[in-house]
Parts: structure tokens; sequence; C-alpha cells
């Protein structure tokens, strides 16, 4: 069984294996420098489907879909789907899951989304509550802008601090078994809220929960960054890594040589005018399903702390004037396997 | 370990690592597009002057011409792109208010003709719809008792 460490930390005893992971990005990700490691890059980012929430909805059926096949299984022997997305009631995850009759706990963490999935997964397993389990999260630029900005079509203006939401869906088959490689600790990110209000600056409202969870991580488990090959956010972006590090800095901890962003990894900024990077729930989902996964398993990586970060707000709070809460989930992945 | 950073300290820290928008470049880039637009209106409206219309005529060829041109552009996915260079160049002609307008219509269309396209047309425009015809009234008002 699992052991709580710390003040926020779990540590895992069972060997809670990735066995396989699948991503399926949007045009524009299939055109930015991880292109080589996604599995699905989309030529139409509707799918022929009616609205972007359908096209949202097929391509993460299809994504959890193309992971379990990829694990040598079955949907029926999948215990627990455990997804969520951006969409008003996580709508993009219900109806991507509808068709798959699997049990499903659907999760809202804003772009965290990933890390609580799979933080879930893995504490399903170490209590022996399930054996096989699939994580994802999915996002898409366009309905994702319907819902929280404006419509598609309206001439507006970006601000250089504003990020891209990833189109895509990436999903990670988690299960008891010895394949490196494993989920072996996680540190579950508290609310971190300081204040900001512009939610064209999400880097910003994210960077102090990061700062947090990744500290708490490295007390927690008494260890110092370099243990970690890299250090991974989901979507800072430029500003919040600047953010972040500084933050770390203050507290003590230099993570500026390991730390990589997805957000930062996803796109070219200068080629692709994405301003501070991207974001959203696909963001940390595809880029770990993608270039992590395929590192981690080719062992040219050992050890990541995967830090999935969300903006946790709705249009009507911001609207209201409150602040944009911040939140952060670290997820310890390493080849090592906790026992023999 | 240092102390807990206040959310003022924090705000100062932000400013600094967040990149402000390139205000001249996009003044000039709005200045150029806002008169280039304002410019064709001009255009149409000495047209149809040469043609015999009325000033207000010509006014109403004007702004029906140019509203129509615009969201046929949007329809067309080119509105948003010339926006994106232009900003307020393109948001602040009558063109840009048919943006606001068409660009909805389109995007909401998926939740039915009435609660969708009907409900949300003016999610962007109603605003100014609302506080155009208020301010209307007070300056009639204003007018009607000095004049």
């Amino acid at each position: 069984m699992a052991k709580h460490i710390g003040k926020q930390s779990m540590r895992f005893e069972k060997n809670i294996s990735i066995v396989s992971t699948a991503s399926t990005v949007g045009t524009k990700e299939g055109e930015g420098p991880l292109r080589e490691y996604f599995d699905v890059i989309l030529q139409d980012n509707l799918l022929g489907q009616e609205s972007w929430e359908k096209a949202e909805s097929k391509i993460a059926s299809d994504n959890l879909k193309l992971a379990i096949n990829k694990a040598n299984l079955s949907p029926q022997q999948i215990d627990y789907v455990v997804t969520g997305d951006l969409l008003n009631q996580c709508c993009g995850s219900t109806f991507g899951v509808r068709g798959l009759k699997i049990p499903f706990f659907g999760v809202f963490g804003a772009c965290s989304t990933m890390g609580e999935a799979m933080s879930l997964c893995a504490i399903l397993i170490d209590g022996g509550g399930a054996k096989n389990t699939v994580a994802g999260a999915s996002s898409h630029f366009c309905s994702a802008e319907k819902q929280f900005r404006f419509p598609m079509d309206l001439g507006t203006q970006r601000t250089p601090t504003a990020t891209w939401t990833v189109t895509g869906d990436g999903a990670a088959v988690i299960t008891e078994g010895n394949d490196h490689p494993y989920i072996t600790g996680i540190t579950t990110g508290k609310i971190v809220d300081m204040g900001i209000t512009d939610a064209n600056n999400m880097g910003a409202a994210m960077a102090p929960a990061a700062a947090d969870a990744i500290y708490q991580n490295l007390q927690d488990f008494n260890r110092k960054p370099d243990y970690y090959d890299y250090i991974v956010t989901g979507d800072l972006g430029y500003v919040g890594k600047e953010l972040l590090l500084k933050l770390l800095k203050e507290k003590g901890y230099d993570i500026s040589k390991n730390h990589m962003d997805c957000g930062i990894e996803i796109f070219d900024r200068d080629r692709q005018d994405t301003h501070s990077g991207g974001s959203g729930c696909a963001c940390s989902a595809v880029t770990f399903a993608g270039m992590l996964y395929y590192k981690l398993r080719r062992r040219i990586i050992n050890r990541i702390l995967f830090v999935p970060t969300g903006a946790l707000m709705s249009p009507t709070s911001v609207q209201q004037g409150e602040s944009i809460a911040g939140i952060a989930h670290c997820v310890v992945i390493e080849n090592q396997e906790v026992c023999q | 370990m240092g102390k807990e950073m206040t959310k003022e300290q924090y705000s100062k820290m932000v400013e600094k690592a967040s990149p402000n928008s390139p205000i001249v470049k996009n003044c000039i880039k709005a200045f150029i597009v806002g008169g280039i637009i304002c410019t064709i209106g001009q255009i149409i409206t000495n047209i149809a002057k040469f043609y015999g219309a009325s000033i207000e005529e010509a006014g109403t060829y004007t702004s029906v011409i140019l509203v129509v041109a615009a969201s046929i552009l949007t329809g067309l996915g080119l509105y948003s792109k010339l926006g994106k260079f232009a900003g307020a160049g393109s948001i602040v002609p009558i063109t840009g208010f048919s943006n606001s307008v068409t660009s909805p219509a389109i995007e909401f269309k998926k939740e039915g003709m009435i609660l969708g396209l009907g409900a949300k047309i003016f999610i962007v425009a109603g605003p100014v719809i609302l506080y155009g015809v208020l301010t209307s009234v007070i300056v009639g008002i204003v007018y009607y008792i000095l004049g």
C-alpha cells in the first residue's frame, strides 16, 4: 500500500507501470518541434464533425482506443478510465468515453488534468482497486477559444503573454506490472492564488502553484532537484518559466539546468506565432505521451518529475473579478522498479 | 527559506517578467489599415454622389456595402487575419462591428438558430449597441433642452 510521506506526497509500493501511451494532435502541433513523437497528426481539426466540441470528443475517443490497443489490451480489460478536459461539465471527456463502456472517473484540474488523472490511476492500482487503468486529457484550440475567449472569426490581437491552447489528446495506460517506466510517487498540489486576474497571463497565475508543488515534492521525498533528469511543468510558457525559476530560487532550489516546460517545447514561437507558448490539458498530456514517454522507454532519460499545471478559472469567475487560482500536480516517473 | 511572498511583491515580479504589447508598432498598423478602410468608404460615398445620390443616401450605401463586405470576409475567415494584423484599425470602423456580429453567428450556429445564433449573435456587439443607444438618448435630451 502507498505510504503518505511528508506533507502532501505518496510513495507507492507496487510497480505501477506505464505500459503504453498514445498522442493525437492537431495540424499546428503537427508542424511543431515535437511532431515526430506523436502517433497521429490530424489533417483536419474538425475531423469531419459538426462542431469543435464533437471533434474534441472524437479525438479523445480515438486516442484512448489507440492507447489501449498499443498496450495489447481490449477496453473490456480496463478497470477504470480517468480523464478530463477544459469544456463545461467536462463534456469533451464524457462523449469521448461514452462508447468505450469502461467505468469512468471524470476529473477537472484545468490544464493540470493529466497529472491528476495519472495520480488517481496510480492510487487505484496501488490500493488494489484496479489492475488496468487509463489516464487521459484533451483540449481543442477552437472549443477553448469559443468557451473562454471569443468566437474564432473575431478579428482581435493576442497579447505577448497569451498562450495557445493545444489541440489533441494524450493518454497513458497504467497497470500493475514490470515494464518501465513506473509511477513511483506523487505530490498532490494545493490551490495557490497570488491574485493574478489577467486571463491572458496564465503562466503567471500558475507559476506559484508549480513552485509550491515542486518545492513540496523535493522536501517530502528529501531530494535535490538534480535527482531528476527533468522537472517538466505543463504549460507555464516563457513568462511562467521565468517566474517559476525565480520563485524556486528564493526557496533555495535551482532547477534552471533541468527544467523543461511542455508549453515551450511543443511550439516554435518564432515560426508558429504562439506568443508565450502552448497551454491546455493536451499540452502536457501529448508532450508526455509523445516525447517524454519515448525517451523514458529508450532510457534516454530515467527519472522525471512531471508537473502538469492548471489555471482553475471559469469565464464567469473572471468576469466577477475573481483572481485565477493555480494548481500543479507532481507525478514522479522513473525507470527503476519499486519492488523486484 | 525566506518569508512567504506577498501578492504585491509577486505582482511586481510578474510585471517585470511579462513583455508588453508593441504599442507603437500596433498603433502604426492600426492607423494604416483603419485609414485604408475609411478611404474605401469615402470612395464609395463619392461614387454614390457622382451617380446622383444625396449625402444621406450615399452614407447609407457606404455603410451597407462595408458591412456586407466585412461580413463576407468574416465568413471566409479573412477578417480575423486582418484583425490580428491591424488590431483597433479593423475593430473601430463599421467593418469591425460587422465582424463582431457575424463571427458569433457563425460560432454559435451549432447550438441552434434560436438559443445558439439567436441568443448569442450580439455577445460581442451587445454592449456597443446598448450603451450606444443609451448615449444617443442622453445626447438627444441634452440637445433638445439646449437647442
